[in-house]
């Protein structure tokens, strides 16, 4: 209490502990590392090697096709092998470039440059653009597009998304412990590219020592971190914005419109290795965690890897094959393979023992209760929307603000008729135009 | 321990994939177990045939159910606690005299629960879906029906196993009829009367009389979150209000509130009817508004109308307002009026 927050939103348990004592280690780097050309929103990368081209690790391999892209390099040192279709987790085929890792971890030439802060804005822009860097709370945006703000657009804060309100994710959390003065360095590139003085950092009051140890890394600078309350979905955008400023993005409205830019941890850090080493985004810390795991760790580990290996590296599965997880409990989609690569956006492969897994076969009426109204961050009413759906009436759905939900869960968490509410409103999402 | 094989048989499903412990039925159970205090008050006062007319509501409720979704051939719900809910409380709304009127009333808690169950819920689309009160609605139709057997009401008696006790009137009824001097003389002075209202040494039906118990279950609900204050706090608040002004004897401002609040279904009807989910909206503005519905309604019956209880009509006339209410008070969505101040450089 008396920490900033939102309005709305749940407590479900947080079982971070599985992981969070885990340092980050390096998983085993890929034989074949498979990695797609499309691991961000907007137009999939053209591919720009050839079948039998030897690549060093770090070397471009696709090429943005838009602005609103982002260019893929490769994770491993060897020989292209294959450019083909292959399933990403979500199940789509997307074209892919498969690369044998001769073990060599040859580098393309990087160059260390300790002076990047004296760098102007637009060749630090440039290099956070030229190293593939998107997203990495999941939503996978190319952020050079974050920080590209059309000019009626006046930005004057940055926020570090520290919340990782998502249960059982740690990978968040263990960079801000181990690795805080390259994630505030990053925060800082961030700020002088859009040329703001306020840099805020806001961490869920479950990680105290994330908190001290990004308040040290950041003495000094002007930059504020912030506990927040521990709630889902205090890590979404629009939350984390008002409960750090206070400001209420508008609905259907970007952050910028309220001169915001968020960035989540593990994308500061990643920008600062670009600005600093010229470090393409080939790696990212990956959480593989949940009941269903032997050993729960946090991995970082090269994109193109699959996800069966880090199976295999947590020690494999315990108590029976349930559910696999990219991503949350909350947002998180399960996987229907095992054989998909990691990507940009994977923060957390999460393993439920078949005995938790929830079954949704069976739910009840909606007897009207309200929790999920009290529960909905958005301020919906997800019962009506729920209803609305399920009888087809999805014409009717958008007078109840369909358009403006952003599938957190919390409603269907709630739900004591366990209504898949969140499927009923993708449902009518489908069905109408905004 | 399994090594990863390939091609598993994962499950898949969509997210969230964790959902909170909180069932339908245990919400049901809840509010039953809730209620338990307010039925053994009510046992207390008139022995064990209030048990006998809870029972057989109960027992009636649960049997039409299922005979109802064996006719119709859906999947029974009987677990789901809904209609031993319905039944309960149906029961707590009768007066336990019912079991030793003459001639013989057995069939009034049977017919109500037939049509609190069959009628007013599953005709309706069933649980989710009916637009009054089934409790309610049953209790309504066999007052209707049986208006003498559904008024006579006996002393609380001493003994726990009485089952012929002298039949006297309500606090309210007494209050109608022979006024505020009469209900002071029958209870002593202001003190003993409103001790015996809280206490619910008083006659009634079986689960409204003692205030005290009722409370216990209501806050209850409260400290764990099944109910918020704002309809059971805006309906007494309204109704106090309503009885201070206009409940005194010619001037105005100097009625009893508290007679009124602790008297006939006031407490019952504000902790355990008006807030039924179902039948009540479901944003918080406009439960505000449905419990002044209520208390504003049940004191305009109580000094106004022909009865001297209005808790149960004021209740199923706001019942056809909620889904209205809650179309009214749609809630704000984040962000939608802020707009210009968001603006604001910090």
């Amino acid at each position: 209490m008396g920490l900033a927050t939102f309005k709305g939103g749940i407590h479900p348990p947080d079982k971070k502990i599985l992981a969070s004592n885990s340092p980050i280690v390096s998983s085993k780097p890929p034989k074949i590392a498979v990695i797609p050309l499309s691991q961000h929103i907007g137009a999939p990368c053209k591919p720009i090697v050839s079948i039998g081209q030897e690549v060093r690790k770090g070397e471009l391999i696709g090429e943005p096709a838009g602005f609103v892209s982002s260019p893929v390099h490769t994770s491993v040192s060897g020989k292209v092998v294959a450019i083909s279709e292959f399933p990403n987790a979500m199940g789509r085929m997307v074209n892919s470039v498969v690369i044998e890792n001769d073990g060599k971890e040859e580098w393309t030439p990087l160059k260390d440059n300790p002076d990047y802060m004296s760098l102007p804005p637009e060749e630090l822009k440039e290099k956070v653009k030229g190293a593939g860097i998107v997203g990495m709370g999941g939503a996978t945006f190319p952020t050079v597009v974050k920080l590209s703000p059309p000019k009626e657009k006046q930005i004057d804060a940055v926020l570090i998304n520290g919340a990782e309100c998502e249960p059982y994710l740690t990978a968040d959390y263990r960079l801000m412990v181990e690795r805080p003065k390259e994630v505030i360095e990053g925060l800082k590139i961030l700020m002088k590219i859009l040329g703001v003085q306020k840099g805020y950092v806001g961490i869920e009051n479950n990680k105290p020592d994330a908190v001290a140890k990004m308040k040290e890394a950041a003495s000094g600078s002007g930059i504020e971190v912030l506990a927040l309350e521990v709630k889902y979905p205090q890590g979404a955008e629009k939350m984390l914005i008002k409960a750090i400023l206070g400001r209420e993005v508008p609905p259907r409205a970007l952050p910028m419109d309220v001169g915001v830019v968020v960035q989540n941890v593990g994308t500061a850090l990643a920008i600062y290795e670009a600005a600093r080493f010229g470090k393409p985004l080939i790696e990212r810390v990956v959480t593989v965690t949940g009941e269903g795991i032997t050993e729960p760790k946090n991995l970082m580990v090269r994109i193109g890897t699959k996800i069966s290996d880090l199976i295999e590296e947590c020690g494999g599965f315990k108590d029976g094959v349930g559910k696999v997880i990219s991503g949350g409990p909350m947002m998180g989609f399960a996987l229907s393979s095992l054989d998909v690569a990691v990507t940009k956006g994977t923060s957390g492969i999460l393993v439920i023992p078949e005995k938790n897994v929830f079954h949704a076969d069976d739910f009840g009426p909606c007897i009207r209760c309200g929790r999920c109204i009290d529960a909905c961050a958005m301020g919906l009413m997800p019962s009506m929307l729920s209803v609305l759906s399920e009888r087809g009436f999805y014409e009717e759905a958008k007078e109840y603000n369909l358009f403006d939900c952003f599938e957190c869960g919390s409603c269907t968490y709630v739900c004591p008729s366990k209504r898949p509410i969140v499927q009923f409103v993708r449902l009518a999402k489908s069905m109408v135009k905004p | 321990m399994e090594a990863t094989k390939k091609d598993q048989n994962l499950i898949v499903s969509v997210s969230p994939h964790v959902r909170s412990e909180e069932t339908t039925s245990r919400i049901m159970w809840t509010v039953s177990l809730a209620l338990l205090p307010a039925l053994l008050s009510g046992v207390w006062f008139f022995g064990l045939k209030a048990l006998f007319i809870t029972a057989s509501c109960i027992i009636s409720s649960i049997i039409f159910e299922h005979l109802y979704m064996k006719i119709v051939d859906k999947k029974t719900p009987v677990s789901d606690g809904s209609a031993f809910l319905t039944g309960l409380l149906l029961g707590m709304n009768m007066p336990a005299s019912l079991w030793s009127f003459s001639p013989f009333t057995a069939h009034v808690p049977i017919v109500a629960s037939f049509v609190a169950v069959v009628i007013t819920k599953q005709l309706f689309g069933g649980l989710g879906f009916n637009v009054f009160n089934p409790a309610l609605i049953g209790r309504a139709f066999a007052l209707i029906s049986w208006p003498k057997a559904m008024t006579i009401w006996t002393e609380p008696a001493a003994s726990f196993l009485a089952m012929d006790a002298k039949t006297t009137a309500t606090p309210l009824g007494i209050l109608k009829e022979e006024g505020v001097a009469k209900l002071m003389e029958v209870f002593g002075d202001k003190t003993s009367l409103y001790t015996h209202l809280l206490v619910g040494n008083r006659a009634g039906s079986i689960g409204e009389i003692s205030a005290i118990a009722i409370l216990i279950g209501g806050l209850f609900l409260l400290a764990k979150k099944y109910i918020t204050w704002h309809i059971p706090v805006s309906f007494l608040g309204t109704a106090a209000l309503m009885a201070w002004v206009l409940g005194g004897k010619g001037a105005l401002f100097t009625g009893d509130p508290i007679v009124h609040l602790l008297s006939g279904g006031m407490m019952l009807g504000a902790w355990f009817m008006a807030t039924d989910y179902v039948t009540s909206p479901s944003v918080k503005n406009g439960q505000i508004l449905f419990g002044i519905g209520c208390g504003a309604l049940t004191m305009l019956i109580r000094l106004k109308g022909g009865f001297p209880e209005g808790v149960m009509f004021a209740i199923l006339i706001m019942n056809c307002f909620a889904p209205l209410i809650d179309r009214g008070f749609k809630s704000k969505v984040f962000g939608a009026v802020k707009q210009t101040k968001a603006k604001e450089i910090k």
